[in-house]
C-alpha cells in the first residue's frame, strides 16, 4: 500500500521536470532536426548525407575535433598539478585561489572572447606574438575555460585518496614518482577520464568563444549551425551538424557515465592535508603561472574598459547609460544588464525546481535502470548545441498552444533547460551521500515521507541547493547561445549586447563593450564566490 | 644487536607536543609494542620513525646510522596501517609483489615469494582475487604479506588489528605473533589494545600525553605499573590505597611496604576459606565465572570473582581470598 503510494508520488515527482523537458528540449530540437530531414514537408535523408559530404562541413568537422582534443589534453597537464596544490596542500590564500581558478569556467563565453581578443589583439599587449586569429588562440581561450573542470574533477578524486594508502607505498620502498604512476594515477584515472570526456564536451560544443575569436577562417560545429540556420538560411545543412552532434555527444555521455558508475567509492578522509614543503615548490609555482593565465584576460579587458583612445577614465562606464555610437543599441546597456539580472532569477528557479526534483528522484537507492535513464535525460541539454535549442524554440514555439514568441518566459525557459544538467550533477552527489539507514531510522521512528525529506536530505541538501541556485543563476546571465537566438532587440540580455557592440564599429562602442564585460564578469564572479563561500564538493566537478 | 634506537624524539604540530622527548629502543630481532591511549602521540611516533613526520628535535637511528634526512622510500621499513591500505586496483599477488617489483625482482622470484608470503599468511591460493572480495581479516593478512615482502629492516604496525572484530582479533593477533618470529622481523607495533600487545609484542612502552611513561619486558610492565594510570590502562580493575591498601598487604604481603595496590578483577575470589570477610553488592552471571561487588571489611567496595555455583546473593556474607599473582604495588599517587 505504501510502496505504491510512495510508487505513485514517485512518478508524479519525475512527471513534471519530463514534461518541462518534453515540451522545452526534445520538442524544440526534434523540430528543428525534423525541418532538416523533411525540407519541405517530405522525409529526405538524402540531403542530410548530402551535406554531410561537403568539404566545408568536412573542414569544420576537423576543426571542431582536433581544437577540442588539443584543448582538452592542455587543459588536463595544466589543471592536474593544480587540482594536487589546492586539494592537498593547504596554504594561506588556497580558498581564495580556488575560487580565482572557478571564475573563468562561469565566464560569459562573449567576455572570454572579447578578453582574449583585447589581449593579443596587434594593439594588445600580447599583439607581438601574432596570435590574433589563430588557432592557438582559441585553443587557449578553450583550456582558459575549462582548466577549473579539471581542477574541480580530479581536485575531488585527489581528496578522497587516503594519504595512508600513498604513505604505505612509500614505506615499501617506492620513490614519490613512483607513488604517483603506480599509485595515486590509477585512483585518479576515473577522474581524469571523467574531467576529459566533459572538457572534450564543452570545447566541441562551445559557441561563444569560437564565434567571437574564429572570425570568418575558424568554424566548430557549433557556429556553423548558427552560420548556415542564421546567415544562409540553409536548415537542412544544419539540421545535419545537429544530428552528427546529438550522435556524438550522447556516445560521449554515455562513456563518461560508465567511467562515472566504475569508480570504486572510496572513504573520504577527514584527515588535514599537509602544509606545503620544499619539494612542492615547482606545482606551487605552476600553480601561481595557471592563476595568472587564468587573471591576465581578465586584467587586460578591466584596462581596456578604463580607456577611451588615450584618455583614461570612467567614460565607458557612464556610456552605458546609453545607447552607444550612431546607437548601436535599441535601449540603454544598462537596461540589458537589469533584463539579464531578471531573465536569471526565472531561469535559476526554474532550473532549481526541476533539477532538484531530478537530482531527489535519481539519487534514490536502487533506482537501477530507470534511474539510470532518467540521470542520463537530463543530461542531454549538457550536450545539445544550445544554438540548436534556440533556434527550435523560435520554429516550434511559435504557434498555439505554445506561442511563446513575445512571452518574456521564453529566455528564462531556454536559459533553465541550458542550466538543468549543472543543477543536477550538484545537487545529486549530496542526496545519494545520505546514508539511506537515516531515512529507514527516520522513518522507523515515526516520521512520514515529507517529514524525513525535511529532516534528513534537507539539513544536507540544504547548501548545495543554494550553491546550484547560484550556479544555475551564473551560468544564465552568462548564457549566449540560445539566448543570441531569442532576445528581441528591443529586450536583450547583457551578452547580447556586448556582441553588439563589438560587431559595430567605432572607439565608443569598443570601450562600452569592455565596460559592459567588465560588468557582467563581476556580476557572475561576486554570485560565484558567494557559491563558492557554501563549499559544497560537487559543485562544478563532473 | 643494534636495531631502531629514538633519542629524545619531539614532533610538533605547530603549538601542540604531539611527541615529547621520546627515547624508544627497538632491538633488532625484537617486538615492541607501544601501548597508549588514543590521542597520545603514538602514531605519530610511528610515523616519525618512517619518516612521514619531520621531529622537532631528537634522532632517529637504525643500526647506528641517523635516518635524519632519509626519505621514507629509503628507509627499508614497512608501513602497515589499521585498515591495510590495499591498492584497490591490484589483485592480492600484485600487491604483494609490489614491493618486489620496485626493485626490479624478476617476474620468477616474485611468483616464488608471493607465493611463499601467501603460505605464511595462511591464504594460500588467494593471488588472484581482488581486495574488495576479501574480509577485515584477509586484507590485514595480506597487507602483512606485503610489507614483510622484501624483508623490510623494521617493521611499523599501525593499530593492525584494531578495525577487526574480537573473535578475530584474537585468533590473529595469535597468528601475527607466530608470522613475525617466523619472518624473524623487528617491528613496532602501536595499539590502544593492551590485549593485542601483550599477545604480539615481547617489549613494550606505555605512551601518554606524548611521553613514554614506562618501558620494559611484558613481565616487568605488567608486574610494576608505572602508576595507577598505567595500571588501569594495562587492564586491572581497581588501584586501591591508604587504610584498604595497608588491610590487603597485612593480608598478602606482610613484609613489603608499598602504600598502593593495583588489583585485578580475579585478584579476590569468594572462597570460604578466605582470610577476609566482604558483603555481596551486586553478582553477575558469566559463561565462566560469576562477577560480583563486594563491600570487603576495611577495604572497601572492590570488584571479585567466584565459581559458578557459589552462593553469592545480594546482600550475603562471604569469606574472600588474595591471588597474591594478580595484584601489583603501585606508587602512591602524589
Amino acid at each position: 500500500m505504501t510502496s505504491l503510494r510512495s510508487r505513485a508520488g514517485t512518478a508524479a515527482l519525475a512527471a513534471v521536470p519530463l514534461l518541462a523537458l518534453a515540451v522545452f528540449f526534445l520538442y524544440p530540437v526534434g523540430g528543428m532536426l525534423a525541418r532538416g530531414f523533411w525540407p519541405e514537408g517530405s522525409f529526405a535523408p538524402g540531403r542530410v548525407l548530402e551535406v554531410l559530404a561537403r568539404p566545408r562541413v568536412h573542414r569544420v568537422l576537423w576543426f571542431t575535433l582536433w581544437s577540442a582534443a588539443a584543448a582538452t589534453a592542455v587543459a588536463i597537464v595544466t589543471g592536474v598539478p593544480v587540482a594536487f596544490a589546492l586539494h592537498r596542500l593547504r596554504f594561506p590564500g588556497r580558498d581564495l585561489v580556488r575560487a580565482l581558478v572557478v571564475v573563468p569556467f562561469v565566464l560569459p563565453t562573449v567576455v572570454v572572447g572579447v578578453a582574449f581578443r583585447q589581449l593579443i589583439a596587434p594593439s594588445g599587449p600580447l599583439g607581438r606574438l601574432g596570435l590574433d586569429g589563430t588557432a592557438t588562440a582559441i585553443v587557449a581561450a578553450l583550456v582558459f575555460f575549462n582548466v577549473s573542470v579539471v581542477v574541480r574533477t580530479v581536485g575531488s578524486f585527489w581528496e578522497a585518496i587516503d594519504p595512508r594508502r600513498e604513505e604505505a607505498a612509500a614505506a615499501l620502498g617506492a620513490s614519490p614518482a613512483q607513488v604517483f604512476r603506480t599509485v595515486t594515477l590509477p585512483a585518479l584515472l576515473p577522474g581524469i577520464v571523467s574531467a576529459a570526456s566533459v572538457v572534450f564536451l564543452f570545447c566541441a560544443t562551445s559557441f561563444g568563444v569560437v564565434l567571437t575569436m574564429g572570425g570568418l577562417r575558424y568554424a566548430n560545429v557549433e557556429t556553423e549551425i548558427y552560420l548556415l540556420t542564421t546567415q544562409e538560411l540553409d536548415l537542412t545543412g544544419a539540421a545535419a551538424l545537429s544530428v552528427l552532434q546529438v550522435l556524438v555527444i550522447s556516445a560521449l555521455l554515455a562513456l563518461s557515465a560508465r567511467v562515472r558508475r566504475s569508480v570504486v567509492p572510496v572513504d573520504r578522509t577527514t584527515k588535514r592535508v599537509p602544509r606545503p614543503r620544499r619539494a612542492h615548490l615547482p606545482v606551487l609555482a605552476w600553480t601561481a603561472a595557471v592563476v595568472v593565465f587564468l587573471m591576465a584576460p581578465l586584467a587586460s579587458l578591466v584596462v581596456a574598459s578604463l580607456r577611451r583612445g588615450e584618455s583614461w577614465g570612467l567614460q565607458n562606464y557612464r556610456a552605458l547609460g546609453t545607447t552607444g555610437e550612431r546607437n548601436a543599441l535599441l535601449v540603454p546597456a544598462t537596461q540589458g544588464l537589469a533584463n539579464s539580472l531578471q531573465v536569471a532569477l526565472v531561469a535559476s528557479l526554474l532550473a532549481l525546481s526541476l533539477g532538484a526534483a531530478v537530482a531527489f528522484l535519481v539519487s534514490r537507492p536502487g533506482g537501477g535502470r530507470p534511474t539510470a535513464v532518467l540521470d542520463g535525460l537530463f543530461m542531454l541539454p549538457l550536450g545539445v548545441s544550445a544554438v540548436t535549442v534556440g533556434f527550435g524554440f523560435l520554429i516550434t514555439l511559435d504557434r498555439p498552444p505554445l506561442d511563446l514568441r513575445t512571452s518574456p518566459m521564453l529566455i528564462p525557459i531556454a536559459q533553465a533547460m541550458v542550466a538543468l544538467p549543472l543543477v543536477v550533477r550538484t545537487v545529486g552527489p549530496v542526496l545519494r551521500s545520505v546514508d539511506d539507514r537515516q531515512r529507514q531510522a527516520a522513518s522507523s521512528l515515526g516520521a512520514g515521507p515529507l517529514r524525513v525529506l525535511l529532516t534528513v536530505d534537507l539539513p544536507v541538501a540544504w547548501r548545495s541547493l543554494l550553491a546550484a541556485a547560484g550556479f544555475a543563476f551564473a551560468v544564465s546571465l552568462g548564457e549566449f547561445g540560445a539566448t543570441s537566438f531569442l532576445a528581441r532587440d528591443d529586450r536583450p540580455t547583457l551578452p547580447v549586447v556586448i556582441y553588439r557592440l563589438i560587431g559595430h564599429p567605432g572607439a565608443e562602442n569598443f570601450g562600452m563593450a569592455m565596460a559592459a564585460s567588465v560588468v557582467l564578469a563581476a556580476t557572475t564572479a561576486a554570485v560565484m564566490f558567494a557559491v563558492q563561500r557554501l563549499r559544497v564538493g560537487s559543485m562544478g566537478a563532473f | 644487536m643494534k636495531g631502531l634506537e629514538v633519542g629524545d624524539l619531539t614532533v610538533q604540530f605547530g603549538s601542540t607536543v604531539a611527541v615529547d622527548h621520546v627515547d624508544l629502543e627497538v632491538p633488532a630481532g625484537s617486538v615492541v609494542a607501544v601501548l597508549g591511549p588514543s590521542g597520545c602521540g603514538k602514531s605519530t611516533l610511528l610515523r616519525a620513525v618512517a619518516g612521514l613526520e619531520v621531529p622537532a628535535s631528537g634522532s632517529v637511528a637504525y643500526d647506528g646510522h641517523s635516518l635524519a634526512g632519509v626519505p621514507t622510500h629509503k628507509r627499508g621499513f614497512a608501513l602497515m596501517f589499521q585498515d591495510g591500505q590495499l591498492f584497490e586496483h591490484l589483485d592480492v599477488g600484485a600487491n604483494i609483489a609490489y614491493p618486489l617489483r620496485l626493485r626490479h625482482r624478476s617476474r620468477a622470484v616474485q611468483g616464488q615469494r608471493v607465493a611463499e608470503l601467501l603460505d605464511l599468511v595462511g591464504l594460500q591460493g588467494y593471488g588472484d582475487r581482488t581486495p574488495a572480495t576479501l574480509s577485515g581479516g584477509e586484507r590485514q593478512r595480506v597487507a602483512l604479506a606485503r610489507a614483510l615482502a622484501v624483508d623490510p629492516r623494521l617493521l611499523l604496525l599501525d593499530e593492525p588489528l584494531s578495525a577487526l572484530d574480537r573473535g578475530l582479533r584474537e585468533r590473529l593477533a595469535g597468528d601475527l605473533h607466530d608470522i613475525l618470529r617466523r619472518a624473524g622481523a623487528t617491528a613496532m607495533l602501536v595499539t590502544h589494545d593492551h590485549e593485542e600487545a601483550f599477545a604480539v609484542a615481547d617489549r613494550m612502552a606505555v605512551m601518554r600525553d606524548g611521553r613514554i611513561v614506562q618501558g620494559g619486558t611484558l613481565d616487568e610492565v605488567w608486574r610494576r605499573p608505572a602508576d595507577g594510570w598505567t595500571a588501569r590502562f594495562l587492564g586491572y580493575a581497581t588501584v586501591l590505597s591508604g587504610e584498604g591498601a595497608r588491610r590487603l598487604r597485612q593480608l598478602a604481603a606482610p613484609s613489603a611496604t608499598w602504600e598502593s595496590v593495583a588489583l585485578r578483577r580475579s585478584a579476590l575470589r569468594v572462597d570460604a576459606a578466605g582470610p577476609l570477610t566482604a558483603r555481596v553488592q551486586e553478582a553477575r552471571v558469566t559463561p565462566d565465572q560469576i562477577r560480583v561487588q563486594l563491600d570487603v571489611d576495611g577495604a572497601g567496595s572492590l570488584p571479585a570473582v567466584a565459581d559458578p555455583g557459589t552462593d553469592v546473593r545480594v546482600g550475603a556474607s562471604v569469606r574472600v581470598s588474595i591471588d597474591t599473582s594478580r595484584i601489583a604495588p603501585v606508587p602512591v599517587e602524589r
